[in-house]
């Protein structure tokens, strides 16, 4: 998620710091938290206000930047004032695993088999679906690269490659370009050849690459003709197709996928309102006026159907799109990303 | 520096074995101690529990207690006692109830990966109090329970002080046996970074000399009149914020730059050069944003270098370049020294001005120590990096004051 806005929850917070004193003894309002910026304006006009109105009820929205951290020290402090927080596959699994959100009662929510396979957690209900694509300006290639195996010929392509700084998704990438089915990817990583194979693949590109770090910086490497070909946030992809203009073309095929999840912490004074909350932007009438604002996917299979033909092909949940996609495998990173990121390190450095 | 005049007045102020406390000292220390708190406050209290961090090691005992207890005595050279998977299944259930497992395991998979899935995936599906057969309901659980490693990591985690992350910051780390060797090389990277970073400080204050001591010698043998003018060209860069000058050089040197679009366009070059993200662009805006440290201190001495003895040498029949090399070359020395030693100390330092403009091996200390601090929220490694840091301009702060004889640099 883009991680912007953190001034606009610090405006909410006293917001809601405000109408607790007015409230005195009365309970707190819900309060739900997400990422704030044009993420959180449009989850503001689709989720947050037709909410209220149509349950006739009042909630509070704060905004935060992510990081287990904060979520911890949330429960540690025992002043939790969080009910629904939008949370990254990491924190879901970190947690979930230590405790920190109740369990979902998915019945509530309609069942499991509503929702994609990967949208479905013990501790959280899949919001939204976003993937790391490879982009291209198609205003300079014409005959565009189709696959992984297409980003690491520099022979044909050449010009720099954009890749995000950091293991995560680069060894994916890599073993694709490698050969290795999406299935196997993995099981693949699991293994010590396997971890060596991915990173003799990225030494054959070392020389062309150019790392990034911030999600802003793919589309601009890309607009400055710094880079040939870049992997990036397919959000950001689209948003600067369509403010900045650009002609950027994204491929599919073989992309990364994955998925921020609603969450309620774990002993909220308000946990029916935060279940009945859920409900109502898990619907997927409601999941489907959330796309054509910002190029997200949603989680509900129904969703897709209601969603404007011309947005869908853009989302990655579009049929076409999420068919060769591969989830992260959130649990495999948050095991092994100390040694991964150490050994990413000194590659690098070499 | 010990001896000097200030420094016995200031000994005077804190050492009363002599004579009987004099009001005015006292006076004096009240004075000072206002600001005196404050540093301590600001300065050295938060320096010191970051230190602090580097060596401490807190996590693991109170939560494996009586594991930790019950190694006691454990010899490392077989597996250890039936009391002591006791222990590690009752340590692991409370600390399940409490919620302090997270941290004990992030710690211990620090040292062993795989350690934090290890103590969950147990956690999870724990024996039951009082089985028959611990140790092997544990090791059926998972085959780690039966290496000696993991049962290693624990008491090497035992505190209240660790040497992991210092060693780790200098590619070393304790086997089990507990003696201490190498990293294996594809997790080898702090050696390289150190060298690398005392490289690139050492190039960009080279260059900042070369173009300094000109500069200031050029100014400090002007008027007045004419001299200040130019020093304001100087200083207005120095007053710029650090960032937004590190900004326009990506302006200035990127693909589709200034500099190349001169230069395709006057048809110079058929191909943009390759200006950023490698180690030519952050030699050049590293020079640019401290050449000011080393101008300065230069010309401040250069100033005081009077212009008869010059005069004088060279009436004594000294060709130009005697003149320089004999009289005003060793008059200069100081500032030299100072304006090197600003230059040098700040350089290794530097942060954002690489991660901006340089690729991704041109990335020095600073880089890993923010990278543990706010990526990965490693503040054991981020404080190890600290003090490689510290320790390496200390020991550089020393050898200066070898040459230069005690002398406290004069900076400006």
């Amino acid at each position: 998620m883009g991680r912007a806005g953190s001034r606009m929850g610090r405006v909410w917070m006293l917001a809601a710091a405000a109408t607790m004193v007015a409230g005195a003894a009365a309970a707190r309002d819900l309060t739900v938290v997400s990422w704030g910026g044009a993420y959180q304006d449009a989850q503001r006009q689709v989720y947050f206000k037709p909410f209220m109105d149509s349950l006739k009820t009042r909630m509070v929205e704060e905004s935060w930047d992510g990081g287990i951290g904060v979520l911890r020290a949330k429960m540690q402090g025992g002043a939790n004032t969080w009910d629904v927080v939008q949370v990254e596959s990491e924190e879901l699994v970190i947690g979930c695993e230590e405790g920190l959100f109740e369990k979902v009662d998915w019945s509530k929510y309609g069942g499991q088999d509503a929702y994609l396979k990967d949208a479905v957690h013990e501790c959280g209900v899949g919001a939204i679906v976003y993937n790391f694509v490879l982009a291209y300006d198609a205003d300079r290639i014409k005959d565009g690269p189709k696959n992984w195996a297409d980003f690491w010929n520099v022979q044909k392509w050449p010009g720099k490659r954009a890749l995000r700084k950091g293991p995560k998704t680069n060894l994916e990438f890599a073993l694709m370009a490698d050969g290795v089915a999406p299935a196997d990817v993995y099981k693949t990583l699991a293994t010590d050849a396997g971890v060596e194979r991915a990173f003799r693949k990225l030494d054959q590109l070392k020389g062309n690459v150019v790392w990034w770090e911030k999600g802003a910086q793919p589309p601009q490497l890309l607009a400055a003709g710094e880079a040939a070909m870049v992997s990036a946030y397919n959000g950001r992809i689209g948003a600067a197709n369509k403010t900045d203009k650009k002609n950027f073309a994204i491929v599919w095929n073989n992309s990364l996928y994955t998925i921020d999840s609603w969450v309620i912490m774990k002993g909220s004074p308000n946990k029916a309102q935060a279940e009945s909350y859920i409900a109502y932007v898990s619907k997927p009438e409601n999941q489907a006026k959330l796309p054509p604002l910002i190029p997200y996917g949603v989680t509900h299979k129904g969703a897709n159907a209601a969603i404007d033909k011309a947005v869908l092909p853009q989302l990655p949940t579009a049929p076409e799109n999420i068919a060769s996609a591969l989830y992260i495998d959130e649990p495999f990173w948050v095991e092994n990303i100390d040694k991964l990121n150490q050994r990413f390190n000194a590659w690098v450095a070499r | 520096m010990p001896g000097s005049p200030a420094d016995v007045r200031l000994r005077g102020l804190i050492d009363t074995r002599g004579a009987p406390p004099d009001p005015a000292r006292w006076r004096a220390a009240a004075l000072v101690a206002p600001l005196f708190l404050f540093l301590a406050a600001t300065f050295l209290a938060p320096i010191g529990a970051m230190m602090w961090r580097a060596v401490g090691d807190g996590e693991v005992a109170p939560v494996f207690a009586r594991t930790l207890s019950a190694l006691d005595g454990w010899d490392g050279r077989a597996l250890p006692a039936d009391a002591a998977y006791a222990a590690v299944v009752a340590d692991i259930r409370q600390a399940r109830a409490d919620g302090t497992l997270a941290s004990a395991a992030t710690r211990l998979n620090y040292d062993v990966n795989g350690y934090r899935s290890l103590l969950f995936s147990t956690a999870r599906r724990l024996p039951a109090d009082g089985a028959a057969d611990v140790r092997q309901a544990l090791i059926a659980l998972n085959p780690l329970w039966g290496e000696r490693e993991t049962w290693a990591a624990i008491r090497r985690a035992a505190g209240p002080v660790t040497d992991l992350y210092l060693l780790a910051a200098l590619d070393l780390r304790r086997d089990a046996e507990g003696s201490v060797a190498s990293a294996p090389a594809d997790q080898s990277v702090f050696r390289t970074v150190l060298f690398r970073t005392l490289w690139i400080a050492s190039v960009v204050t080279a260059i900042c000399l070369a173009l300094g001591y000109p500069a200031a010698y050029l100014l400090a043998r002007l008027p007045e009149k004419t001299a200040n003018p130019l020093l304001i060209l100087i200083l207005v860069p120095f007053w710029t914020s650090l960032l937004v000058r590190t900004a326009a050089w990506v302006v200035l040197l990127q693909r589709e730059g200034v500099i190349n679009a001169f230069l395709l366009g006057t048809g110079m070059t058929a191909e943009p050069l390759p200006m950023i993200y490698n180690r030519f662009a952050v030699y050049v805006a590293m020079v640019h944003i401290l050449l000011p440290f080393m101008i300065l201190p230069l010309y401040s001495v250069m100033r005081g270098i009077p212009a008869a003895h010059m005069r004088a040498a060279a009436s004594l029949g000294a060709r130009p370049f005697t003149v320089f090399r004999r009289v005003f070359l060793p008059q200069s020395a100081a500032g030299v020294a100072a304006g090197s030693l600003l230059v040098f100390i700040q350089a290794i330092g530097y942060y954002v001005t690489p991660a901006l403009v340089g690729g991704a091996d041109d990335q020095m200390v600073s880089y890993f120590i923010a990278f543990y601090a706010s990526r990965t929220i490693n503040w054991g490694m981020a404080a190890a990096l600290s003090i490689l840091l510290v320790a390496a301009t200390a020991a550089l702060f020393l050898v200066y004051r070898r040459l230069a004889g005690g002398q406290m640099p004069r900076l400006g």
